[in-house]
């Protein structure tokens, strides 16, 4: 699966993409690989605030659970409703329909220092 | 063996130990006794215990009817000798008849979803009240004075550090939760009201009026019993958020107080919330119907010390006693069970002065006039009758009160001795 | 070759909900000798329930023929040897079922007179003098009804104690090779929890410890011998670089089956621990309890133990609850009293001898089993084994098969597996814990299992991923299972309603 050029990406596999002073957040493909078959995510409210580096949310597979942390800070504005009935669509999916939260930017910028597509790509190849 | 390991002898097997943590002396237990010298000790142990006695204690722990079925599933080695059912190809029995357990204790409390099992009742409360704490984000505890009060000395126990504040609520003068010391204490930081029915005294409580009153400022409703045949007869709780309670009624021996078997139950919404293990419904690889634990992400061993509770083993062979128990009466025997015991208990109390005037199950508070609690008992267990729980010792104010139950095992004979003791004094 | 099984014919059982038809029953209750009573005229109409809604309707055959059915589509230790590590799943013996079922102590009711109850307490007094003298400790209770409880019971009165200290400190050390109730436990009591990490002989290392241990640590959790299955050999040591800063030890006892008659946690610097009844002490599990996790302290806190506690008055076994320092009840009555049964019963059958003749033999058995397998599979580390030993799947995980599959091809060969993936910190964990009470002959039939498996993973790795070929149910779709939770029945009208 290809790695969007117009994404940033963290150490932490979450993918970040900037529209404005709104963003889209979700996990990477190589991140759902890892998790393998997933079975439940956990998405906070509408309205409420994440912060960059702490988590916001998890992700479950059958016998793991990995929390997922914010690329950015902003206030939630939508969790994606397609989750709670369709946890598998993010295996399928990553990058596209399957992204996690929506959020209104505190700061715009944040996003600046996070990883390139393509340098994200050397860095789980090295992982 | 000890030759293909490379050892000499077995002492060789702890030789690496740190000789100052080896024990050097023999331990202090007498040498090892016959099949014939313990069942033997254990006989005069149980003689010891006063055999043969008629009882009429409840107060949490019933004496009911024990199919003889029971043990005899229960003694299957495949059902008493297996492990918790982690390897589901060889574990159907297990996980099939848990699955039967939540289904037939949903049907039974009017519930969504129940666990495979809590340690007992008492432990099931604090449980509820930590999953209620995580569901609506606030922390203070309101518990009826109602509810049984070891179960509340555990609550105690298990929030105090926690920094969980708890409060209790009064009774009124029927028996029930005070409604008005409910509403005078209910404001927005209560996570959970928690009340029992039938409650301690054995007396209904009103679960829908209550229920609308916790709901309108937030709060969940957790509602306990301790004594499951009154489930055979009595509407359920449908209006509680959680419910929690104890199987012991159905089949588990009262055994000097456990082991017993505890329930969780809960609306679909909190499944993620709830503790402990669940049994699902799936299929094999050849598309046959299997079952298996699931959504173990909440427990312990995977989500460490984010777990939803840190319970591990619980009560599995007690709940398959209660799950054969169900299936041996069944939809019309377990409202006939209630009915006997209604019928039982409110025999005994039409010729007894009677503490509270709200409808009752099968336990009542009796008052002891002009004597005390202990005269009666004495003059009874000079008659091999073991009588009603003294309430001094939970219930200061009620020092001159006595707790009565009667069941199904309850002759009339012995009611019409105790009646003839109270209208002695 | 398998040879400890062969397939034979299993019935096929429907759910007796499916087998339920109205007006059927498998009971018959005594006449009654008193008046009917009217439910809705006693109660107030609103009390009282319709039926119970698609509840069961059988006969007594029918159910016993159902659940007999079931119980044949369960592994057992009955049927076999059941090597789950950190589990001790030991010969259950039988008369310790029926000393449990002996009519005074299986029908004494907890709130019967105390003079009417000297044989139960009796049976509470023996055992917790016994456990004492087995875990070298000052005092134990029996309330808490598994491991898990006795943790809980333990860090709570760790708690209590440093409270009386000034502080009650904020938190707890727990190995990264611990069981999960350590730091599940731990968040119970209101600590946060510091994993700190094992060293490249998976023990606790010494210099790490030294320099984490702090004015803010109330304790560290310890497994001895850890979940590797190897004593802690610095156990003095770490005991002594905790208690040098007012922080004390917690053991978790559940391999305490290494240690009976050979080595007493009190005498090496322990301050509280559980024993798993259910485990060390051969009651039952029952498919997953009832357990007991008695837990054992040193004097110096003993005030905090739950209550009540046992005291000796006038010739007579009395319960004094007068404990003002005590942490309070951790549930109700007096603990799993019918596990404490049977837990007596053992002790008394094997005396102090045979406890450490067992433990010996527990020994035996895990080395025996360590030198068959460690041609073929890899040892995690390479330190000598009490009661369990634990291999890595390093040479197996390269032909694509992990210690998961190699576990369900276990079920071919007629075996329950080990202990799969833990600790956590072996990759690919098999963890092997045999007991005292398998024989040489069924050691030697499960290495013979596990070599052939390694074999096969070599020549035809397909038969090992897809495993089990021979069981009545194949491997379990769990995914779905989480996915779309389906924990209750429902009639079918019911369901297809939900799904429109």
């Amino acid at each position: 699966m290809s790695y969007p050029e117009a994404y940033r990406y963290t150490k932490e596999h979450e993918w970040v993409h900037v529209d404005g002073d709104h963003a889209t957040i979700g996990i990477t493909d190589h991140a759902q690989h890892e998790l393998g078959d997933i079975v439940f995510v956990d998405l906070p409210k509408s309205g409420s605030k994440v912060t960059k580096g702490h988590t916001f949310g998890s992700v479950e597979s059958v016998k793991a659970v990995s929390d997922i942390y914010a690329p950015v800070s902003g206030e939630v504005v939508e969790p994606n409703p397609l989750l709670s009935k369709h946890p598998e669509k993010l295996n399928e999916d990553p990058h596209g329909e399957a992204w996690l939260i929506k959020v209104k930017l505190a700061s715009p910028s944040e996003a600046n220092d996070l990883l390139s597509a393509a340098d994200y790509q050397k860095y789980i190849g090295a992982e | 063996m000890l030759a293909a390991t490379g050892l000499e002898s077995k002492e060789d097997l702890v030789s690496y130990l740190p000789a100052d943590v080896r024990l050097k002396t023999p331990l202090d237990i007498p040498h090892g006794k016959s099949e014939y010298e313990i069942i033997e000790h254990f006989k005069q142990l149980g003689a010891a215990n006063g055999d043969g006695y008629a009882s009429f204690l409840g107060a949490g722990v019933y004496n009911h009817f024990r199919p003889v079925l029971v043990d005899t599933v229960v003694s299957r080695g495949e059902f008493l000798t297996s492990y918790t059912p982690y390897q589901a190809e060889i574990s159907q029995g297990t996980l099939t008849s848990i699955f039967e357990f939540q289904t037939m204790i949903c049907q039974l409390t009017g519930m969504e979803v129940a666990n495979a099992s809590m340690y007992d009742g008492s432990s099931a409360v604090p449980e509820a009240a930590m999953m209620a704490v995580r569901i609506t984000g606030r922390d203070k505890i309101l518990i009826a004075r109602t509810v049984h009060p070891e179960y509340r000395e555990v609550l105690k126990t298990y929030t105090q550090h926690q920094g969980f504040p708890v409060e209790e609520l009064a009774y009124a003068k029927s028996g029930q939760l005070d409604i008005d010391d409910l509403r005078t204490k209910l404001n927005d930081q209560v996570a959970a009201v928690i009340i029992q029915t039938p409650n301690f005294f054995g007396i209904l409580e009103h679960v829908p009026e209550i229920s609308s009153l916790v709901r309108s400022k937030g709060a969940l409703l957790i509602v306990a019993f301790t004594e499951a045949v009154a489930l055979g007869l009595i509407e359920p709780p449908r209006d509680a958020d959680i419910v929690v309670g104890e199987l012991q009624s159905f089949a588990i021996s009262p055994s000097y107080g456990g082991p017993y078997a505890g329930i969780i139950a809960t609306r679909n919404q909190y499944i993620r919330q709830i503790p402990g293990r669940l049994a699902g419904e799936t299929t094999d690889s050849n598309g046959n119907r299997a079952f298996c634990l699931t959504l173990a992400t909440r427990e312990q061993h995977i989500r460490r010390e984010k777990a939803t509770s840190n319970i591990c083993t619980n009560q599995a062979l007690l709940a398959l006693m209660a799950t054969v128990f169900m299936s041996l009466y069944g939809k019309e025997g377990l409202r006939e069970l209630a009915e006997q015991n209604l019928a039982k208990a409110h025999y005994l109390a039409s010729k007894l002065p009677l503490k509270f005037d709200a409808p009752f199950f099968n336990e009542f508070v009796v008052r002891t006039n002009g004597s005390s609690p202990d005269q009666i008992n004495s003059s009874l267990l000079n008659r091999k009758i073991i009588g009603g729980l003294p309430l001094g010792r939970f219930y200061p104010e009620l020092a001159d009160c006595m707790l009565f139950c009667a069941t199904e095992m309850n002759k009339r004979s012995d009611m019409d001795v105790v009646a003839a003791a109270f209208a002695r004094f | 070759m398998i040879k400890k099984a062969i397939r034979h014919i299993v019935q096929a059982e429907p759910l007796l909900f499916e087998q339920s038809s109205p007006g059927k029953r498998g009971y018959q209750l005594p006449e009654l000798d008193v008046p009917v009573v009217d439910a809705a005229t006693v109660l107030g109409k609103g009390n009282v329930r319709d039926e119970i809604e698609d509840f069961p309707e059988v006969s007594e055959f029918e159910v016993l023929r159902h659940f007999t059915r079931l119980s044949t589509w369960n592994y057992a230790i009955d049927l076999g040897l059941y090597p789950l590590g950190s589990c001790t799943m030991k010969y259950n013996p039988r008369v310790n079922e029926l000393v449990a079922r002996t009519e005074g102590l299986a029908w004494a009711h907890p709130y019967q007179p105390e003079r009417l109850a000297q044989g139960a307490m009796e049976v509470v007094a023996a055992l917790e003098h016994a456990l004492v003298q087995i875990t070298g400790m000052d005092a134990v209770t029996l309330q808490p009804a598994a491991g898990a409880h006795g943790e809980f019971t333990g860090i709570l009165m760790i708690r209590a104690l440093l409270e009386t200290r000034g502080s009650a400190r904020k938190k707890i050390l727990v190995p990264d090779s611990a069981h999960g109730t350590n730091p599940a436990t731990a968040m119970m009591v209101g600590y946060t929890v510091e994993n700190i990490k094992s060293n490249d002989r998976g023990m606790i290392d010494l210099g790490l410890l030294e320099r984490v241990v702090n004015e803010d640590v109330a304790g560290l959790m310890i497994t001895n011998p850890n979940t590797v299955g190897v004593f802690e050999e610095n156990i003095k040591k770490i005991c002594q670089i905790l208690h040098d800063k007012g922080a004390l030890v917690y053991m978790d006892g559940a391999n305490m089956n290494a240690l009976v008659g050979v080595a007493r946690p009190g005498d090496f610097g322990i301050d509280v621990m559980h024993l798993n009844l259910h485990k060390t002490f051969s009651t039952p599990h029952g498919g997953g309890g009832p357990g007991s996790g008695a837990v054992a302290v040193a004097e110096v806190l003993t005030p905090f133990l739950p209550g009540p506690r046992l005291k000796r008055q006038a010739d007579q076994w009395a319960w004094n609850y007068d404990l003002p320092q005590s942490i309070g009840r951790v549930r109700a009555f007096y603990g799993n009293f019918g596990v404490l049964v049977r837990a007596l019963a053992y002790i008394m059958a094997h005396g102090g001898n045979g406890l450490r003749q067992a433990t010996l033999d527990a020994l035996l058995n895990a080395n025996y089993l360590r030198t068959l397998l460690e041609p073929y599979y890899q040892i995690a580390y390479n330190a000598p084994s009490m009661h369990e030993c634990v291999f890595s799947d390093d040479r197996q995980a390269k032909e694509g098969v992990r210690t998961g599959d190699i576990a369900k091809r276990l079920i071919d060969y007629g075996f329950h597996p080990y202990t799969v993936s833990f600790p956590l910190i072996v990759r690919g964990a098999l963890m092997i814990e045999p007991t005292e009470t398998e024989s040489k002959r069924e050691l030697d039939l499960f290495a013979d299992a596990m070599i052939s498996i390694a074999k096969e993973v070599e020549e035809n790795p397909e038969l090992v991923l897809k495993a089990p070929h021979s069981t009545r149910t194949s491997r379990v779709d769990e995914v779905t299972a989480a996915r779309k939770p389906i924990v209750r029945w429902q009639p079918p009208a019911r369901v297809s309603q939900a799904a429109d």
